[in-house]
């Protein structure tokens, strides 16, 4: 199949971009790499009017420190992310979480800002999000704003970014020392989406969970912090983790579907996140 | 219409499309590259994998405007005479059944071994995740892997 | 070039001897450059494409399709409803009635009145351009009033159901029944009874090229040119006569580079006419090319049969009785093969095994989904399953070990030829030397330790071994068998050898090679026969032109029955060429030996000619004796006088993490015996390949169907085929037994991999878990299936619900599974 026609604009800057946004608002799309919006073309599932290209705005891509967080410019591809070494050395978990996005071919196309902006809960990289606490920066006709994971993923598909506006870059809080991180995903073949996936970054000091922070992948129709389980590990031993995690299904709702039915999901939350935060924990 | 400039195995071309062209139509239809064939609609099958800027994409996700400015390599690319150590290795070791999956795997193995000449079984297996093959189990792909590496890989 | 009387030196000094070695295959070095040629590549001046607007709805009336906003767009050439085309194409056919009662429904390549799948054609788009077509494809109206569809087997089968075919009155399509000795008697001896249900579920064949027709009307004489994504070009020919109202000798068929087809392309499907009918109407060469999704719902899909299956037996391990009871889903329509497929395999549920009485009832039932047909085994991985699982299931019974079971049960070496309960003449096997072997490689009894050792220990993940010692029927077929059948076709294969005037060697198939190898290993055939260089041989194959007579590649048939034409018509190239060495020589043939392609008159050392050089003597024809034919060609056609029956024994080694339900594979051991081996490179191919899709369908695939008869599991994306990561590296070995029913001594291999791999697989996973209390788990074997089994079985929790989508393509629950009595 062949998507239907559109108008192709590509924006050499953060402002054309938004002037052209602004010009036709709802009946645009924006693209990114493409890795999911081209297939949804392809397969006449979305009919934009005009397709807005950001793909090679040069102050959309790269990473770069800024104080106490890394700032990862939307248009970073996932393959730039694996190899990127600031991220690996502060944001590590971002990093471990695309690996195992699609597959190396996607990865050199696709991009982090892509990935957020399309927010679909099976994603891997918006539970990653969320758990770092990251902080998006959107631009629009007005300036530029920015919102906190927890306010960006509104609904399916759904994100705070307005029509008119684009996701231009992503500030996460550095990860200090005493944190481990870990990204389980559990699915069926190496290219399917998670059935459930759990990213979790726990800080351990003497012996015991200082703080933990934990996402969940398609557990809702938005990514989900478990925060029954981050409450759960406040200031607990390692012994307790099992029990924490038991909590990992509190307050989600789940989908059914092909993969798994919502109490299947529920229970795999509970191992998964166990899992995740023994591994994060380092024990 | 867009104007758009690409370089399709060595070979400079300038024309007008749409901004809906798929890459890999794009080079079948316009320029004749029929070695690339499509495989599937959703991304999966990596059949149209072709070489953008010395990495691998898949051109059924690839529109043709974006590749405007790029180098692009297919499979047909690949031989300058002597065949690339990867089309050998795919030989000797009985890595094709019916051929279809077998260009895109080609250039995916490419890339593999450029990112890591020595790859493990297991990070060979990985490093093709994004291209399906039904003949072969892929286990005679992963050995032409290993042969290519042992043979100085990706060149 | 100077003209010289002199036939050239072979460039290559001859190879002798080639058959068994493992040769790399001539046909790579174009797939591997990307020289290729699939249909969807092939161009024709003025070529026009089409598309095709599909049913959304599984089951409706059309009471209006309007083309007309179409039309208006730009590109367009033509478009057509139904109705439109009722004078160019006739009924697609159906080629095996496979019993008296057998009901074949109509149908049209685009439909009438009524659509019966979400697939079926509703109108077609003929555009300058692919992409007009598709445009303007959006803009026909259709009203479709829905009817209600018909989803369940055995609900389709009960009193007051809706029917898929009001016109034939009922949705059961065909019983068939076959009684060999008396069921009732083994059971009435026997102590012990073993029932269970087993589920095949629905499969997509997934080649990895969609399929794909170009027809150009534009040839000489009137004449039509098809080249389709095909493994039956042969067929293709006669039935578009047929189906189109054309003069079969105006039909040429090529298949030309064909990307898998795994029975998924062994079929006349509706565009083939499509295309050929408008190429006709329209005067222009026409294309269609399914993309993927699309070829989900219009290409054929396979297994989908619910098996009721006892075994009569007595409590120390002696198998009586086999009563075997099936229900199998034809999908809406019949397509060439559709109801013969599950009856393929009903002589393969006794298997290995020494049973007394088999009992076997098949009932086919019409569904609105999309038509099944023949995959990769085609019954014989059905029947495989239901047996080899039913083994596994006893032996864990009778508290043996499931290779135990299998001893005091199958023919033993010496047993050799055996006739079986169905009356089979099996000609060779040794089923003790394949499983000694395999067990040897695999660590039989070091797994069964370390199993026990999980067991005890209660480790969350629990080690599973599975075993399969599978036989097969294949090589199809011997053409009396196959009209007592009710097929309308033989199983014959034929093939000329020609030397041409230069030396060289012209093999002529009627086979359809499709990625198997044939150019490769019928050359060795060929050298080894002629005594020329194995570089010297061309294989020309997959044109009906070209290659006049054939029925072409399915059934694992290609060398047992296409391979030993290639042989005999090699020797009967030698004989023509002996009488032509005597004449040269002025010896008495019967004075004549051959030698590696060398003819030498006994007593007179200096008195030799290649091969290749009477091969020049033959063209010029300059001393021939008057009224000889000295051409050095020659046709043999061969009439298999039985089937083929390849053998083995595969080993599964699984882990489950018994927390999330994952299987994984550890280990895949498979020895293998398919007689005698041209090409070891190419037969362990097949066998990596075969084995992967057993696994496939054991762990992964699973066409699903919604209760509106939607596929859910429309795209790559849901459907899920294993990539390189989700399967283990198989360790393959072989045995080799003889066939004594073919001068190569072979067997089929193409299926046997295929057959064997999915009940190990999934006797490894019910392995795992029947200390847990689990006595099955449904295939596909998705971590969900298996925690719920784990679950179920301890009591805490219900199976999946019957009907949802868990239970995937085979909705049918009625029953909660086995019992033992």
């Amino acid at each position: 199949m062949i998507p239907a026609q559109f108008d192709y604009v590509r924006a050499s800057s953060v402002d054309e971009a938004v002037a052209a946004l602004a010009e036709h608002g709802d009946e645009a799309k924006v693209m990114a790499g493409g890795q999911s919006l081209i297939p949804l073309l392809r397969l006449r599932l979305s009919y934009p009017e005009v397709v807005v290209d950001v793909g090679r705005v040069a102050e959309m891509a790269g990473v770069r420190e800024d104080g106490a967080h890394l700032v990862i410019g939307a248009m970073t591809t996932h393959h730039e992310v694996i190899h990127n070494e600031l991220i690996r050395r502060h944001c590590g978990l971002i990093a471990e979480a695309t690996e195992t996005v699609a597959d190396p071919a996607v990865r050199h196309r696709g991009t982090f800002g892509g990935a957020l902006a399309h927010a679909d809960p099976a994603g891997d990289l918006p539970a990653v999000a969320l758990a770092l606490d990251a902080e998006m920066v959107i631009a629009g006709s007005g300036g530029r704003r920015t919102v906190p994971a927890e306010e960006f993923f509104l609904d399916y598909l759904q994100t705070a970014v307005q029509p008119d506006e684009v996701l231009v870059e992503v500030r996460v809080p550095k990860l200090g020392e005493g944190w481990g991180y870990r990204y389980e995903k559990f699915h069926r073949v190496a290219q399917s989406w998670a059935i459930v996936g759990v990213a979790a970054a726990v800080r351990r000091s003497n012996g015991t969970i200082a703080e933990a922070r934990v996402g969940l992948t398609n557990m809702g129709s938005t990514p989900v912090r478990a925060s029954g389980v981050e409450e759960a590990l406040n200031g607990a031993s390692l012994e307790r983790i099992g029990e924490a995690a038991d909590r990992a299904a509190e307050g989600t709702s789940a989908p059914s579907d092909l993969n798994g039915k919502a109490d299947y999901r529920e229970h795999l939350a509970r191992v998964l996140t166990r899992r995740a935060v023994t591994a994060a924990a380092g024990s | 219409m867009v104007r758009i400039q690409i370089t399709v195995d060595g070979q400079r071309h300038e024309d007008e499309v749409e901004g809906r062209l798929l890459l890999v139509h794009y080079l079948r239809d316009r320029l004749g590259k029929v070695g690339t064939p499509v495989g599937c609609d959703t991304s999966n099958c990596g059949s149209c994998t072709v070489r953008m800027d010395g990495q691998s994409v898949k051109s059924c996700s690839v529109l043709a405007v974006q590749a405007d400015g790029s180098e692009i390599t297919t499979v047909e690319g690949l031989a300058t005479g002597e065949w690339h150590p990867v089309q050998t290795a795919f030989k000797e070791c009985h890595a094709l059944q019916c051929g279809y999956c077998t260009p895109g795997m080609i250039m995916a193995s490419i890339d593999l071994l450029e990112e890591n000449p020595s790859p493990s079984e297991d990070e060979i297996r990985h490093g093709l995740e994004g291209n399906l093959c039904r003949c072969t189990g892929y286990q005679n792909i992963v050995k032409a892997v290993q042969y290519a590496a042992a043979q100085g890989g990706a060149q | 070039m100077t003209a010289t009387t002199e036939a050239p030196a072979p460039e290559v000094p001859g190879r002798q001897n080639v058959v068994g070695t493992p040769l790399r295959r001539k046909e790579d070095a174009r797939l591997v450059t990307g020289r290729t040629r699939w249909t969807d590549s092939v161009a024709a001046p003025g070529l026009l494409h089409v598309v095709i607007l599909r049913s959304p709805m599984a089951h409706a009336r059309l009471t209006r399709v309007d083309v007309s906003g179409a039309l208006q767009r730009p590109g367009i050439v033509a478009a057509y409803t139904g109705l439109d085309l009722v004078d160019d194409f006739g009924g697609l056919p159906t080629a095996w009635t496979v019993s008296e009662d057998l009901k074949t429904p109509s149908h049209f390549p685009v439909a009438r009145d009524v659509v019966r799948y979400v697939g079926d054609a509703v109108a077609v788009v003929v555009a300058s351009s692919h992409d007009a077509a598709v445009d303007a494809m959006e803009a026909i109206e259709v009203d479709y009033e829905p009817l209600p569809a018909v989803l369940d087997m055995e609900q389709a089968m009960a009193d007051g159901s809706p029917l898929v075919h009001d016109d034939i009155g009922t949705n059961t399509c065909f019983t068939y029944h076959e009684e060999h000795g008396s069921y009732q008697a083994s059971k009435a001896k026997a102590d012990v009874l073993l029932t269970r249900r087993y589920v095949n579920q629905r499969l997509i064949p997934n080649a990895m090229e969609p399929r794909s027709v170009v027809v150009d009307p534009t040839g000489a004489a009137d004449s039509f040119t098809i080249w389709s994504s095909t493994q039956v070009p042969h067929f293709v020919r006669i039935f578009m006569a047929l189906v189109c109202g054309i003069p079969e000798h105006k039909i040429r068929v090529i298949a030309p580079d064909v990307g898998g087809g795994f029975g998924s392309k062994l079929d006349i499907y509706a565009e083939e006419a499509i295309c050929l009918g408008l190429a006709k109407r329209l005067h222009r060469p026409v294309k269609w090319t399914a993309s993927r999704s699309e070829d989900y719902q219009a290409t054929i899909h396979g297994r989908d049969v619910i098996q009721d299956v006892e075994i009569a037996a007595t409590s120390d391990g002696k198998m009586l009785g086999l009563r075997v009871d099936l229900l199998t889903d034809m999908g809406a329509y019949l397509q060439l093969l559709t109801p013969s497929i599950a009856l393929l395999g009903r002589y393969m549920y006794p298997a290995i095994y020494k049973f007394e009485t088999h009992s076997f009832h098949c009932t086919g039932v019409f569904s609105n989904k999309t038509p099944t047909d023949a995959y990769r085994g085609a019954g014989r991985p059905e029947a495989t399953f239901a047996i080899e699982r039913a083994v596994d299931d006893l032996a864990a019974h009778l508290h043996l070990d499931p290779i135990e079971l299998r001893r005091r049960n199958w023919i033993t070496h010496d047993e050799f030829p055996y006739t079986t309960v169905c009356g089979l003449e099996y000609d060779s096997g040794n089923y003790e030397a394949a499983t000694d072997k395999a067990l040897e490689l695999f660590g039989y009894d070091a797994l069964r330790a370390e199993q026990a050792e999980r067991r005890r220990s209660n480790d969350p993940v629990q080690l599973g071994i599975g075993v399969s010692t599978y036989t097969e029927m294949c090589g199809l077929a011997p053409s009396r068998w196959l009209g007592e059948q009710g097929y309308v076709a033989g199983g014959w294969e034929r093939a000329t050898v020609r030397m041409t005037p230069l030396g060289k060697v012209e093999v002529v198939s009627g086979t359809s090679p499709h990625g198997q190898g044939h150019a490769t290993t019928f050359s060795q055939i060929a050298a080894d026969a002629l005594g020329v260089p194995f570089e010297d041989v061309e294989v020309i194959v997959n044109d009906t032109a070209a290659v006049p007579w054939g029925l072409d590649t399915y059934g694992s048939r290609s060398l047992v029955v296409g391979g030993t034409a290639v042989r005999r018509a090699a020797e009967g190239v030698v004989e023509k060429a002996k009488l032509l060495a005597a004449h040269l020589f002025e010896a008495d043939p019967a004075d004549l030996e051959f030698d590696s392609g060398t003819f030498r008159v006994k007593g007179t050392p200096s008195a030799t000619k290649t091969i290749q050089e009477l091969a020049f003597a033959s063209f010029t024809s300059h001393t021939m004796a008057e009224g000889s034919d000295a051409i050095l060609t020659a046709d043999h056609l061969v009439d298999p006088e039985t089937f083929s029956f390849p053998h083995g024994t595969h080993l599964c080694a699984v882990e489950v993490d018994t927390e999330t339900g994952m299987t994984k594979i550890r280990r895949y051991v498979c020895v293998d015996d398919i007689g005698k081996v041209v090409n070891p490179m190419i037969v362990e191919g097949q066998v990596h390949g075969g084995v992967a899709q057993g696994i496939a369908q054991a762990l992964y695939e699973e066409a699903v169907y919604d209760d509106a008869g939607n596929l859910v599991t429309g795209s790559l994306v849901d459907y899920l085929v294993p990539a390189a990561p989700d399967l283990p590296t198989f360790e393959t070995d072989r045995t080799e037994t003889p066939s004594t029913t073919n001068p190569l001594g072979v067997k089929g291999v193409g299926e046997a991999g295929t057959i064997a791999s999915t009940p190990a697989v999934v006797n490894a996973v019910v392995d795992a878990l029947r200390h847990l209390g689990v006595d099955d788990v449904r295939m596909a074997c998705t971590p969900e299936r298996v925690w719920r089994a784990i679950h179920g079985a301890r009591g805490s929790d219900d199976p999946a619900p019957a009907g949802s989508v868990v239970y995937g393509g085979a909705t049918t629950e009625t029953t909660a599974g086995g019992r033992l009595t």
